[in-house]
């Protein structure tokens, strides 16, 4: 490389003859031949220590992160059903609008509302995760740890209320749903709250709030 | 033994050349593709497999052969409106059949006895049979320039070309390169020259041809490669740009022109063996006759030991070295099809007629030069 001085630029000349060595090909070629044949061998043989970093998915799977989005599902009461309110907030987040709620009157004037169709169309979804923020009963969620399954027709993607409920959640017991039927809430049911374990805040409280209509 | 015994013999051997030649190709097929993997740190074909009793064996995907000949020839035959038919045809038989047919004269095996006659691991033992494998060889170059003329396609029309320029160009060099060998051991015959390889220089450096002409076996191997269009020569098929001669054709048709390849990688790793490696010669494995220490077959160390083995194991271990040496000959050459890059079209030529054809030559009359002054 040519050095820069005050004033003036120094133009380096450089070769572009290729060496004699390298002409004769040979040296190379064995040069070459020592690399492909050290990761032939390292990757036939070498256990552990191979290159290859492929997954072989359908053989292999890769644990998800704890965080990871998944196939969403409907958090159920104790009863078994949703917990969801059909207030629309979910439907009315989501940028894909893949959502679709009808809602319809209950008897129990706690809880007003339920959703008579509940559906997602998980091919339009964009697993954005914002029914999930926007949810304040934690009726919905993404903790499934799984994709949705693939379908054979675009009406199978739409998974109803009763396919969404049967979805388990990866670690139901930290995140607090109580499905247990043997575990008894944990507060009286006059305040109708019920303490979550982890303490996940509003969501929590306001899905308590509902916990005395059985 | 009944009369028909020598029909018998010739049988196996052929059924043995078969076995070498295409039940090779096709798992090399699978190699190529496992192998560039595992250079290229992938994991290659591993799925294709058979389900049996509610299990999958998949074996590391050998049966992938199986699966791509089962798609060929259930594939459609699609042949170019304006293809000259005849031509089209017949192109992959006449590129196919000298690659299975050069292997005739390799000997796989030492000659053995059966009831006091001798009979050669060889399909054809030849007087000739190096002067029969440039022959024949140099006849796959019509079935490459057929279907390249065939095909009425300017992009197969200029594979052929390229092909029928370059396999001429290094089959001058691929014969010279041998004569120094044909000097030196004073026969065209293979089997002959195999035998030639079996003594030792000082006692302890197999007389193979590689330590007897080292720099004919780099042109050899280079012309060799370069005859059968394979990277880095691989101009005539050039898949990143013109695909080549056979680039209208579609299914076992094609399947056709790639069997030929693998045959020939086969053959070429045959070759250099038989030349170059010491064919079915084993190091400091020696007849009878050979060394004074031996009744029968067996080893004889640089440091003196002595270890019969017996006529019958001496011929099981020099068939099955053989086979190793072949296997090893079909690795190396994929080995270099995954390692280097391509040279240009001109850069071929040059390599060819400028470097390799001289090189050869001046191998030759040095060659020629000693063994008169060693006379």
């Amino acid at each position: 490389m040519g050095e820069v001085k005050q004033g003036k630029i120094e133009i380096a000349h450089v070769s572009r003859e290729i060496p004699p060595q390298e002409k004769l090909f040979v040296p190379g070629i064995v040069e070459g031949l020592g690399a492909t044949v050290r990761h032939f061998f390292k990757n036939v043989f070498g256990g552990k220590d191979k290159y290859t970093q492929t997954i072989e998915y359908p053989d292999v799977k890769v644990e998800y992160p704890h965080r990871f989005r998944g196939m969403h599902r409907l958090v159920p009461r104790e009863d078994g059903a949703p917990r969801c309110v059909a207030c629309f907030m979910c439907q009315t987040a989501c940028p894909a609008r893949c959502i679709h709620i009808v809602a319809g009157e209950t008897e129990d004037h706690n809880i007003e509302k339920f959703p008579v169709v509940f559906e997602i169309d998980e091919l339009r979804c964009v697993v954005c995760g914002l029914c999930v923020e926007a949810c304040p009963c934690d009726a919905i969620r993404m903790d499934s740890g799984f994709h949705p399954k693939p379908v054979y027709s675009r009406d199978d993607a739409d998974f109803g209320k009763s396919d969404l409920l049967a979805v388990l959640g990866r670690d139901e017991a930290k995140s607090g749903g109580v499905r247990d039927k043997t575990a008894p809430p944990a507060t009286a049911a006059g305040t109708g709250r019920v303490d979550r374990a982890d303490g996940d805040g509003g969501a929590g409280g306001a899905a308590g709030g509902y916990e005395h209509a059985h | 033994m009944g009369a028909y015994f020598p029909y018998l013999w010739q049988l196996l051997c052929i059924g043995v050349m078969l076995l070498l030649c295409v039940g090779l190709a096709g798992p090399l097929t699978w190699a190529e593709r496992r192998q560039s993997a595992m250079i290229q740190d992938r994991v290659g074909p591993n799925r294709a497999g058979l389900s049996l009793f509610g299990k999958n064996y998949t074996a590391f995907g050998l049966l992938h052969p199986l699966a791509d000949a089962i798609k060929m020839i259930t594939k459609e035959d699609t042949i170019n409106a304006r293809a000259d038919r005849f031509l089209y045809n017949i192109a992959p038989f006449v590129a196919l059949l000298p690659a299975l047919v050069t292997f005739a004269v390799i000997p796989f095996g030492p000659d053995v006895v059966i009831d006091g006659q001798r009979y050669g691991m060889q399909v054809a033992r030849i007087d000739a049979g190096i002067v029969y494998i440039f022959a024949v060889s140099s006849l796959a170059v019509f079935g490459v320039t057929l279907a390249g003329y065939a095909s009425a396609s300017k992009l197969a029309m200029l594979g052929g070309l390229r092909a029928s320029a370059q396999m001429i160009s290094y089959e001058v060099t691929m014969g010279l390169s041998i004569m120094g060998l044909v000097l030196i051991w004073g026969t065209l015959e293979p089997n002959a020259m195999v035998v030639e390889q079996g003594h030792h220089f000082g006692g302890w450096l197999p007389a193979w041809g590689i330590f007897v002409q080292p720099l004919s076996f780099i042109i050899f191997l280079t012309a060799a490669i370069a005859e059968n269009k394979r990277v880095p020569f691989d101009l005539a098929e050039g898949e990143s740009e013109i695909v080549g001669y056979f680039v209208e054709y579609s299914g076992m048709k094609f399947g056709m022109f790639f069997m030929a390849e693998y045959i020939e990688v086969i053959v070429i790793a045959g070759l250099t063996t038989t030349l170059f490696f010491g064919g079915w010669q084993v190091p400091y494995l020696m007849d009878a006759h050979a060394h004074g220490a031996l009744t029968e077959a067996g080893f004889v160390f640089p440091w003196g030991t002595v270890w019969q083995i017996g006529d019958l194991a001496a011929t099981v271990i020099r068939f099955g070295a053989f086979v190793f040496k072949l296997l090893f000959f079909c690795w190396f050459q994929l080995m270099i099809r995954w390692t280097l890059p391509r040279f240009r079209y001109d850069q071929v030529m040059v390599l060819g007629w400028r470097r390799l054809l001289p090189l050869s030559l001046v191998n030759l009359v040095v060659t020629a030069a000693v063994v008169l002054a060693l006379q």
